[in-house]
Parts: C-alpha cells; structure tokens; sequence
C-alpha cells in the first residue's frame, strides 16, 4: 500500500433536486487501500456511492481519480476511468437474461478483442475464485441470494479493475459466507493491490478488513469523521460515530 | 367470568378517576368506545387502571391504551400505569421509545380542481418533452450505429428480430384475415345492393393495403411487443441491471433500445405487408362465397385496384408506426419507476402511449397524402 491517494473527494454536496443529502464532504482513498462508508440508515451511504461511480452527479464538488476530475471530463475520458471501476451491487444486479458466464462476458467483448475461447477461459477462472466453478450457464434466477452476490463479485472483477466498489456486499449472507467474502476482498487487495471502497454497516467486516473510513451522519448531513475503525471505536472524541460502532453501548463520556 | 371486554370509569375522588378494565380482549373481536374514556382522562388530574378483571389481551387494548397516553401528556393528567399488566407497560413504552423522526410524516393534501388541472398539463408538456428527448438520444444512437461504436450486442439484435418479426405472425395473420373478412361481408353487403358486388374487391384491398394492415398490425405490435419491451425494460430498470450497465460505460440506449427500434422499423413493413396479403385473401373467401365471381375475376379486380403508391403509402406509414410503437416501450421501460406497480404502469403507459401516437400521425400522414395527391 503507497501513499498517493486513489480517489479524492473534495468539497462535495449530494442532493436529489433541492433535497440535500450530504455536504462538505472531503475525505480521501489511499491506492490499495480499504475504505469503509459507513453511517445511520438514511444517511446517502449509497448515494455517495452512485456519485463515485458515475450514476450520479454531485451538487457540489470534485471528485479525482488519480487528480483527473471525473465529472469535469470528457465522455471518453469518464469512460476510460469506468472501466477500470469494478461494482459489485446490493442486489447483484446480474443481467436476469444472461447466464452467469455471459454475464462476466460482457464487459470483456465489449472493451476487448480477446477471442471466444480465452473469454470462456476467463469467465470460468473468475467464477472459480469465487468458488462457483461449474455454474457457467447457470441463470440467476436459478441460484441462490449468496451465490448471486459472488457471481456478481465475478462480474466486477472481469476486467481485472483498479478500484472495487461494494454496497451492502454482506447483506442477506450467512456469517461463514460473509467471512468468506472478507477473506477474498483481502486476497484480492494484497494480491493485486486492488482498491476497495465497501458501503457497509456489518461490524465485523468493518473491524476486520476496513483500513480507513468515513462516518456519514443522517442528521447533520455531514461526515463526522475520517479514520480507521478499531482507533474510532475505541478512541474517537464523536459519541455517535463511537456508539455505532460499539453497537449502541458506548459510553458518553 | 364474564369474558366479554369492558372498559368502565370510576370516580373515586372529584380529581382522580379509576380505569377498570375486564374481559377478554382479542383483536378483531367488538371493543369498547374509548371516546368516553379519553374525555374523562383529559379532565381528570391524576388516574389509575384496575386490571384485576381482565383476561387475556392483545393489541386491541393496547391501541386503546395509547390513544389514552396521548391524552394523558396532552392534557397533563398524571398517569400511574402500574395497574396494568406488566407486559402492556413495556409494551407502549416501546412504542414511544423511537421519537418520530422530524419532516417524516407527510401531509396528504387533496388539490382542487384547478391546480389538478394545472398539474394535468403540465404532466402532459414534461411527457412530450421526455419523447422528443429521447427521440434525440435515439438519434445520437444511429449516428454512433452507423460510425460503428454503438454497444450493443449482435447476438441479442437477432434475438429481438425474430421476437418482432417472426413471433408475430400467427397473430397478425389471424387479425388481418378476420378484418378482410369483415370489410368484405360490409362490402358485398351494401354494393350488392347496386349490382357492383364485384368492387367488394376494390374495396377491401384499397382499405387494408392503404390504412387497414398498417394501423391494425401497429396496435397489435404496440399491445404485444411495446408492452413486453416496456416490462422488460422496466424489469431491469428495478433490479438496478440499467445501472450495471451504465457503470460499466454500456449506455442503455445502445444496448436495449437501438436493437428494438431497429428490429420494429424493419419488422414492421414486412408484417404489413403479409397483413394486406392476408387480409385481401380473407375478403376474397367472402367475397367469392357470397358472390357470383370466381376466384380469378377477384383476383384480377383486386390487381386493378392497387396501385404502387398505395402499396407504398401504406409502408411508409408501418414503418413511421413501427418507430413509434418501439420509442414508446422503451422510453418508458427506461423510465420505470422502483417497484412491480411502476412497471405495471409502464407497461400501459407505453401501450397506450404507442396506440396514441399511432392514430396521430396516421391522421397526419393522411393530411399529407390527400396533399401530395398519393
């Protein structure tokens, strides 16, 4: 892990029209490094999320990859930064009409000229790291919730991305299976030196994997804090951001 | 015991009143008025419950009971909850434990006429303006189609094609055949009246090839395949598959609706055409049946009366029906709300939608027809 800084956001509002979500945002993601979104249901977690992968505009506000402003370039420049994202969604969010290869597919036929054969090659492996090898033209109807989500873990990482994105990626697992995925998302970061940004509220990954992190409060609708987690939940000077991550049994001291 | 639930208040002192509470009280079962009670606790400076009568209970008292806590702070009353059962204490202590959270709770306001007028037109200009904007993108679209740098799949083109084009021909065929019969029986009908029975030919083959086949295979497509793009489009749209799209650089456009519009555009005089074919064949079985003309003379009278710009006309007007029936499915596929009701309405909004703009601008092309003398 460097120390030159992946993303940077810096002075960024969210809003939905006049509705505003977060402001003054400004926090920044080291490369190779796992950062933590955390916060208060409500409090835009996922929203930030669309705006660093080009769903949603910020109202306010620059982001930088690597010091290139995405939302301040140009079409072909966002799209170069795109595919270096990968996105795992709360929901999978597989392609219901594709089997889970040709879901992994995708991406490498559109942005690539690598032949068939090796594209089935690829797709296997992917599926095989994350441990659904034999799946290939399985529908996602077909599978079940935990399996969706690693096949759409696949997906992310068919194009061998710099910066994964996860929401909510331990939702609806079982605890081993969410401790598997903790497991893989450190494989791949120490490995590849991958970039994760998780939006999560599973305390044990948090404590677990997360390097750094930034604390979104729903009230004040501004971040309260930016740190790693064990040191903010035993020593940050914020009640609350100490409170949620001692599951509501801090001290108000 | 008497099970039946009971609610009765007594006065023991001019300032202190007793709530006895007996019976059992079950959800879904008749309960007590608390009307009486809530007045009497507002009134009252302090209060107590005697639940020594009392069976079992269940949400039905508690409801009861929290309407008279709500009294209580409102008007001050002291309230000692000790008489109840211990779980009902905890239980509306539960129920003010989360404070509402400020700005949540909505006002339903009912608009009056006027501003329900006003928001009416106003929904009606966004909608034009939302069809003309993606009539825009769609463009943008062909132009990056014809450069070559569309994203789009061709597996999933053909796949659409046969969808549009060879799927619909058992409905289409049945359709069109049907109306030739009917216009023909209209026909005979009336002419025979004249001795012209033998221009029931003229009739039913100018009438489909002109305007009949192109509107009638339009609404079909615009109810069978307009719809099915809009849910499925709307579909994806719910499961968040457009956003997966979109991250990965894919515009949805590109994607899903090039594909359709294109398949529509080439489908659809194709179908039209069969349709006319169809339709003039059910005519001729009337036709023939009901008159004294053989298969031959039907046919031939049916070959006088059609010309190359009616046969024209009518294929330029299914392929301005096709586009439009395609536009309106899967712009509102792509503007699908969150939920399994909003593609409910997509999906109508985009029949409905398709079959108005197909009977708009077939009156216009009409107009312009009648103009260029076609």
């Amino acid at each position: 892990m460097n120390d030159t800084a992946h993303i940077i956001v810096d002075d960024v509002t969210l809003a939905y029209g006049d509705f505003v979500i977060q402001t003054d945002l400004n926090f920044s993601v080291k490369r190779g490094e796992i950062f933590i979104i955390m916060g208060g249901s409500g409090c835009g977690k996922s929203t930030l999320l669309k705006c660093l992968i080009g769903l949603k505009e910020p109202a306010k506000g620059v982001i930088r990859f690597d010091d290139i402003d995405y939302w301040g370039s140009e079409e072909d420049t966002q799209l170069g930064l795109k595919k270096k994202f990968g996105v795992l969604f709360q929901s999978s969010a597989l392609w219901s009409s594709y089997t889970l290869a040709e879901n992994i597919a995708l991406p490498l036929r559109q942005y690539t000229d690598i032949p068939e054969d090796e594209i089935a090659e690829i797709c296997s492996y992917k599926l095989a790291l994350v441990g659904l090898a034999g799946f290939e033209d399985y529908y996602p109807s077909e599978i079940s919730g935990g399996m969706k989500k690693r096949a759409g873990l696949a997906r992310a990482m068919a194009m061998d991305p710099e910066i994964l994105f996860f929401d909510e990626p331990s939702a609806g697992l079982d605890p081993i299976s969410a401790k598997l995925l903790d497991d893989l998302i450190l494989e791949l970061r120490d490995s590849l030196g991958t970039t994760v940004v998780i939006v999560t509220h599973e305390l044990s990954s948090i404590f677990n994997i997360g390097d750094n992190s930034v604390y979104l409060d729903p009230v004040t609708k501004t971040q309260l804090t930016v740190g790693n987690p064990v040191e903010l939940r035993d020593h940050s000077p914020n009640f609350d951001v100490r409170n949620f991550l001692q599951r509501g049994t801090a001290n108000r001291d | 015991m008497d099970s039946n639930p009971r609610l009765v208040i007594e006065q023991s002192t001019t300032d202190a009143i007793v709530i006895r509470i007996a019976g059992e009280w079950a959800l879904g079962e008749a309960r007590p008025d608390f009307s009486e009670t809530l007045r009497a606790v507002s009134a009252a400076g302090t209060v107590t419950f005697d639940t020594t009568a009392l069976g079992k209970w269940d949400t039905s008292l508690i409801t009861g009971l929290i309407s008279l806590y709500q009294a209580s702070s409102n008007s001050q009353t002291n309230v000692d909850w000790s008489g109840l059962p211990q779980g009902a204490q905890k239980l509306i202590t539960l129920a003010f434990a989360v404070e509402e959270r400020e700005g949540a709770r909505r006002a339903v306001k009912r608009d009056n006429i006027l501003v329900a007028t006003g928001k009416a037109v106003l929904e009606f200009t966004e909608a034009t303006g939302e069809v003309v904007r993606f009539i825009g993108q769609l463009a943008q679209s062909f132009g990056r189609l014809v450069r070559g740098k569309a994203n789009y799949l061709k597996s999933d083109m053909w796949v659409v094609f046969q969808e549009a084009g060879a799927e619909a021909l058992p409905i289409v065929s049945l359709i069109s055949f049907l109306i030739g019969m009917i216009f023909a029986f209209v026909g005979v009908m009336q002419l025979k009246n004249f001795g012209a029975g033998i221009y029931t030919a003229d009739l039913v083959a100018v009438a489909m090839v002109r305007e009949m086949a192109p509107i009638m295979t339009a609404i079909i497509m615009a109810g069978r395949t307009g719809a099915s793009y809009a849910a499925q489009i709307g579909t994806m749209k719910v499961n968040e598959e457009l956003d997966a799209l979109t991250t990965l650089g894919i515009d949805p456009i590109d994607f899903l609706a090039l594909p359709r519009v294109i398949a529509l555009i080439i489908m659809m005089p194709l179908l039209t055409m069969y349709g006319s074919l169809l339709g003039i064949l059910g005519g001729m079985v009337v036709g023939v049946s009901m008159l004294d003309v053989t298969v031959v003379q039907y046919i031939a009278q049916t070959e006088r009366a059609v010309g190359l710009n009616a046969l024209f006309g009518g294929l330029f007007k299914s392929l301005v029906y096709g586009s439009l029936v395609a536009v309106a499915g899967c712009l509102q596929g792509i503007n699908c709300g969150n939920n399994a009701m909003a593609v409910g309405q997509a999906t109508t909004k985009a029949v409905v939608m398709g079959i108005v703009m197909i009977v708009v601008s077939a009156a216009v092309l009409t107009v312009i027809y009648i103009n260029l003398g076609i």
